[in-house]
C-alpha cells in the first residue's frame, strides 16, 4: 500500500487533473487557486510526458489557450480565482454554446471571508450565466474525485464543466492516497465546423436550443445527483447542504445529535440542479434549511418558496464565510435546539504590512515626496499595502490603476490647478490589463504618472514568473518581453528606469516625471528592484545590505514609523527613540534617506557622507 | 485507538513567523501514527506580516475548521495571540504562548510560556522561533500534562529528518531549535 499523503486541496486537484488525463492545463495566479497550475507543474517535473502547462498573461488567455486544446480533442483545464473568471467570462459565455470535444474543466476557486480578494462573488452563478454544470466540493479529497467526475460529465454533454472549490477546500490538507498517473495518449483532431467553432448568430440561436437540451439531462445525470446523507433520519424538516459547509454541517449535526432525527442531502451539482431531486425535497417536507456558500444558488432552484429557508428568508447571512460555529447557530434554531452562544473574535489582530526591506515601501515613499498632493491610484499585488503609507487612494481591480488615472484626470483637467496624479502597479499586473489602458491615456494626452512597480515577478501570489522573466511554469526557458519596450510600444515618449534603493534618484526623477506629464501626457517610471523573497530568482542580489543604527540625536519623533512604515523600525516610547530590529531589517538602508533629521546611520560610517 | 483519536489543535502567529512550517510537521507526526488529519491555512495577503491562523484537526473530521470552545490546545508564536484566539479553546485545554513573562493563570486551562525569540537569539537562529516553540510545546504537553498530545518529540524529530533530508545543515539546525524549546521545560521546572 502507498503511503497516505499530505496534500493541500489544490494538490488534490492538481493530482485529479494529472490522474484523469488533463495534457493541458494553464492558469493565471491568485489566491486561492495558484497552487493548482504550481502544483500541476510540480508533478509534470516528475513525469515529463508531453502536456503543456503554462502561466498565462491574463485568465482570459489562459482561457482561450486551454479551450482550443479541448477543441482539438484533448483533456484540457484552466485555473483561476473567482474574480480571474470576470476576465474570462466573454470567452466562457461563448465557449459554453460552442460546447467542447475533449473533457475541459474550468476551475474558479471562491474566497468567501473574503480573505483575500475584493469581493465574494459566487462562480456557480457565472455557471448558471454560462447555462454550464458547476461541482461545489466539500473537501480537498472530494475536490480530487470531482475532477473525475468533471471530465466525463463534459465528455459526455460536450460541454465546459466548471469546479468550484472555496479556499477552505484549496488551502485546507488532508491525507490522500496517492494516485497512479498514467500516461493515456490521445489521438489530436480538430474537426473544422465552422456552423459551430465560428457560428454566425443564426447558427447561435441553434447553438442556444442545444445548450437547454444539455442542461435539462445534466439536471438527470445520475453521478452528480444529490447524495442522501443520513438515511435513518426521518423528520417533517429536512438540511441541504452543499460545499465546505457540508463538512462543517456534518459535524455539526453529529454533535447536536440530530443525525439520527433531520435526514440531510449533500447536493454535488448545484447547478443545474436535478429535476426529481427537487420535486423529491418539496413533495417530502414542511421545511426545508439551505446551507451554502456564498449567494443562495441551490435555494433559488427550489421552487416552493414557502417551504424554503435560507439566504432569501435571510436564515442564512448572505456576506461572508459560513464558519462552522454559524452553520451550528443555523441549524440548532432550525432544529428548535437551544443554540450554544459563544464569543469570537473580537480582536482584529495584525495587519499585513509590506516586508522590510520591499522595494515598493521606498518607491511608495519617494511618490509622497514627488506628488506630495496627488491622487493615487494603485492595484491589484502585494503594492495594495501602499495603503499603510498613505500613498494608495484607489484599488479596484486587476488594471484599473491605469485606467482610473485616467478618470482622474478628465474629471479634474478643466479645474484651475488640476492635481497631480500618480499611479502605481506591479509588473505582473501591468502585463495583465494595464497595457490596453495605457494605450487609451498616450491618445488621450492624459497627464499622470504612472510607477510600474517591476520587482521580476508575480509576488503575491508566491513568486510566479511575469512575462518579463523569460521562465515557464516548469522552469522551462522562455522568451521573453521587456517592459521598457511594451511602454515605448504603447507610444510613451517618457520611460525611465530606476532602483527605488536609490531613493534620493529615485525622488528626482519622478519629480522629473510630475512636470513632464504636467505638459506632455503620460510619463512612466519603472520602479526596478527584485522581490526579496522571490524563491526562483537565480541571480545574486546586487545591493550589499547595509548595517543601519540609530543614533543618540533620535528624539523618537515618529516620522519613519508613521511615513516609511518599515516593520524593522520600532518606536520604543519609554526612550523617547526607534530601535531597529534585527531579526526583521534586511539592510536597505533607504530609512537613513528617510530620516528628517539624520539619525538613522550607517554603522561605523562617518554621520557627514550621509547628509544631503 | 485510531478509532478514538480526536484533537484540535489551533497555531496562530503573524506572516512570515513559520506557521505553515509547524502546522505542516504536526499533520505529517498525524500521518506518521496513523491518524487522518484535516487542516486550514491563511495563505495570500495576511502571509506578509499579517494574523495568521492554522487549524489543525487530528482523527476523524469532515469540516477544516475548529469551532470556538472546541480546541484542545493552542500554539501561540506572538503574546497576542493568547488573547485573540483563546476563544477558541475548550474550559480545561492547554496553551503554549511566546512571550518573555510567564502567564498568571487565572483559569482551570494550562497556560505555559516561553521566551521562543530571546532562546532564537541565543542559538543564533532568529528565524526558528516557530520549532522553538513547538519543541517547547511538545515538551510541556507530554511531561506536565501525562501526554496529551497525539505525538511526541521522536515523532516530530522524524519528520523533520524526512522533510529536510538530503539538507544536512538545515536540518542540524532545525533539530537544535526543536530540543531548544523541549530542553526549557526542564529549566522552568514547571510541574
Amino acid at each position: 500500500m502507498i503511503k497516505r499523503k499530505l496534500m493541500l486541496g489544490n494538490e488534490a486537484i492538481a493530482l485529479g487533473l494529472m490522474e484523469n488525463g488533463c495534457t493541458m492545463a494553464t492558469s493565471y495566479p491568485g489566491t486561492p487557486a495558484s497552487e493548482i497550475l504550481a502544483s500541476f507543474a510540480a508533478l509534470q517535473k516528475e513525469e515529463s510526458m508531453p502536456r503543456h502547462v503554462q502561466w498565462a498573461v491574463n485568465e482570459k488567455v489562459a482561457f482561450e489557450i486551454a479551450y482550443a486544446g479541448s477543441m482539438s480533442g484533448l483533456r484540457t483545464a484552466v485555473s483561476m480565482k473567482q474574480v480571474g473568471l470576470n476576465v474570462a467570462s466573454d470567452s466562457l459565455m461563448s465557449a459554453a454554446y460552442l460546447g467542447v470535444t475533449g473533457g475541459f474543466v474550468v476551475i474558479s476557486a471562491d474566497d468567501p471571508g473574503p480573505h483575500s480578494s475584493q469581493t465574494e462573488q459566487d462562480s456557480r452563478l457565472m455557471a448558471m450565466m454560462a447555462k454550464i454544470p458547476v461541482l461545489d466540493p466539500d473537501s480537498p479529497m472530494q475536490a480530487r474525485e470531482m475532477v473525475a467526475t468533471a471530465f466525463e460529465l463534459s465528455e459526455t454533454f460536450e460541454i465546459p464543466v466548471m469546479l468550484r472549490p472555496t479556499t477552505r477546500v484549496c488551502h485546507a490538507r488532508q491525507d490522500i492516497q496517492p494516485g497512479n498517473i498514467q500516461w493515456h495518449p490521445r489521438e489530436i483532431d480538430f474537426q473544422k465546423d465552422p456552423a459551430r467553432w465560428a457560428a454566425t448568430p443564426k447558427f447561435r440561436f441553434h447553438l442556444h436550443q442545444a445548450l437547454e437540451k444539455k442542461l435539462d439531462a445534466i439536471a438527470s445525470y445520475p453521478k452528480t445527483a444529490p447524495v442522501r446523507l443520513n438515511v435513518g433520519a426521518d423528520a417533517s424538516k429536512a438540511v441541504i447542504v452543499s460545499g465546505v459547509a457540508a463538512g462543517h454541517a456534518k459535524e455539526i449535526m453529529k454533535d447536536l445529535n440530530l443525525w439520527d432525527r433531520i435526514p440531510m442531502y449533500q447536493v454535488l451539482q448545484p447547478f443545474p440542479l436535478h429535476g426529481d431531486f427537487v420535486s423529491h425535497m418539496i413533495d417530502t417536507y414542511d421545511e426545508i434549511l439551505v446551507v451554502e456558500e456564498t449567494t443562495g444558488i441551490i435555494e433559488m432552484q427550489l421552487a416552493d418558496r414557502h417551504r424554503i429557508k435560507g439566504k432569501l428568508t435571510r436564515s442564512v447571512p448572505r456576506v461572508g464565510e459560513l464558519l462552522p460555529e454559524t452553520v451550528e447557530k443555523i441549524i440548532s434554531e432550525f432544529a428548535g435546539v437551544d443554540p450554544v452562544e459563544i464569543d469570537g473574535a473580537s480582536d482584529p489582530g495584525v495587519r499585513p504590512t509590506l516586508c522590510a526591506g520591499c522595494p515598493h515601501r521606498a518607491a511608495f515613499f519617494a511618490i509622497k515626496k514627488a506628488a506630495p498632493k496627488g491622487i493615487y491610484p494603485s492595484d491589484i499585488g502585494c503594492y495594495t499595502l501602499g495603503l499603510n503609507l498613505g500613498a494608495v487612494d484607489t484599488v479596484l481591480c486587476m488594471g484599473a490603476a491605469v485606467s482610473q488615472a485616467a478618470g482622474f484626470y478628465h474629471a479634474f483637467k478643466n479645474e484651475k490647478k488640476p492635481p497631480d496624479i500618480v499611479a502605481t502597479i506591479g509588473d505582473s499586473t501591468f502585463f495583465h490589463a494595464g497595457v490596453p489602458a495605457l494605450i487609451d491615456a498616450v491618445v488621450q494626452k492624459v497627464s499622470f504618472v504612472l510607477v510600474i512597480l517591476d520587482n521580476r515577478t508575480t509576488a503575491m501570489t508566491g513568486n510566479q514568473p511575469t512575462p518579463a522573466v523569460g521562465m515557464g511554469a516548469v522552469g522551462e526557458s522562455l522568451n521573453s518581453v521587456e517592459i521598457e519596450a511594451l511602454v515605448e510600444g504603447c507610444g510613451v515618449k517618457f520611460c525611465r528606469v530606476e532602483d527605488p534603493y536609490n531613493l534620493n534618484e529615485f525622488i528626482s526623477l519622478l519629480k522629473d516625471a510630475v512636470k513632464y506629464s504636467r505638459e506632455h501626457g503620460p510619463a512612466v517610471v519603472i520602479s526596478r528592484h527584485p522581490c526579496l523573497i522571490d524563491r526562483l530568482r537565480k541571480e545574486k542580489p546586487a545591493h550589499q545590505p547595509v548595517k543601519v543604527e540609530v543614533s543618540d540625536e533620535c528624539d523618537g519623533c515618529g516620522f519613519c514609523v508613521d511615513h516609511f512604515e518599515c516593520p524593522a523600525l520600532v518606536l520604543n516610547e519609554a526612550a523617547d527613540q526607534v530601535d531597529i530590529d534585527p531579526i526583521l531589517c534586511n539592510g536597505c538602508g533607504v530609512c537613513i534617506c528617510v530620516c528628517p533629521k539624520n539619525s538613522i546611520k550607517e554603522k561605523g560610517k562617518d554621520h557627514s557622507e550621509n547628509t544631503k | 485507538m485510531i478509532g478514538s483519536m480526536k484533537q484540535q489543535i489551533v497555531i496562530s502567529g503573524v506572516g512570515g513567523q513559520g506557521v505553515l512550517f509547524v502546522t505542516r510537521l504536526l499533520a505529517e507526526a498525524a500521518i506518521m501514527r496513523g491518524f487522518s488529519v484535516f487542516t486550514s491555512e491563511t495563505h495570500g495577503m495576511a502571509q506578509r506580516g499579517g494574523t495568521v491562523l492554522s487549524h489543525l484537526k487530528v482523527g476523524n473530521f469532515s469540516s477544516p475548521l475548529i469551532r470556538p470552545a472546541n480546541a484542545d490546545g493552542l500554539l501561540a508564536l506572538k503574546a497576542g495571540g493568547l488573547s485573540q484566539h483563546g476563544f477558541y479553546l475548550k474550559p480545561d485545554a492547554w496553551a503554549a504562548v511566546n512571550r518573555r513573562e510567564a502567564v498568571v493563570q487565572d483559569s482551570e486551562s494550562p497556560v505555559f510560556a516561553v521566551d521562543a525569540d530571546g532562546l532564537a537569539q541565543r542559538i543564533h537562529q532568529p528565524k526558528s522561533v516557530n520549532l522553538i516553540l513547538l519543541g517547547f510545546t511538545v515538551g510541556v504537553v507530554s511531561k506536565a500534562l501525562e501526554n496529551r498530545l497525539f505525538c511526541s518529540f521522536e515523532d516530530l524529530k522524524a519528520v523533520l529528518e524526512k522533510q529536510l533530508a538530503g539538507k544536512k545543515k538545515m536540518l542540524g539546525d532545525a533539530i537544535t531549535a526543536l530540543e531548544t524549546g523541549f530542553n526549557e521545560f526542564e529549566r522552568l521546572n514547571l510541574g
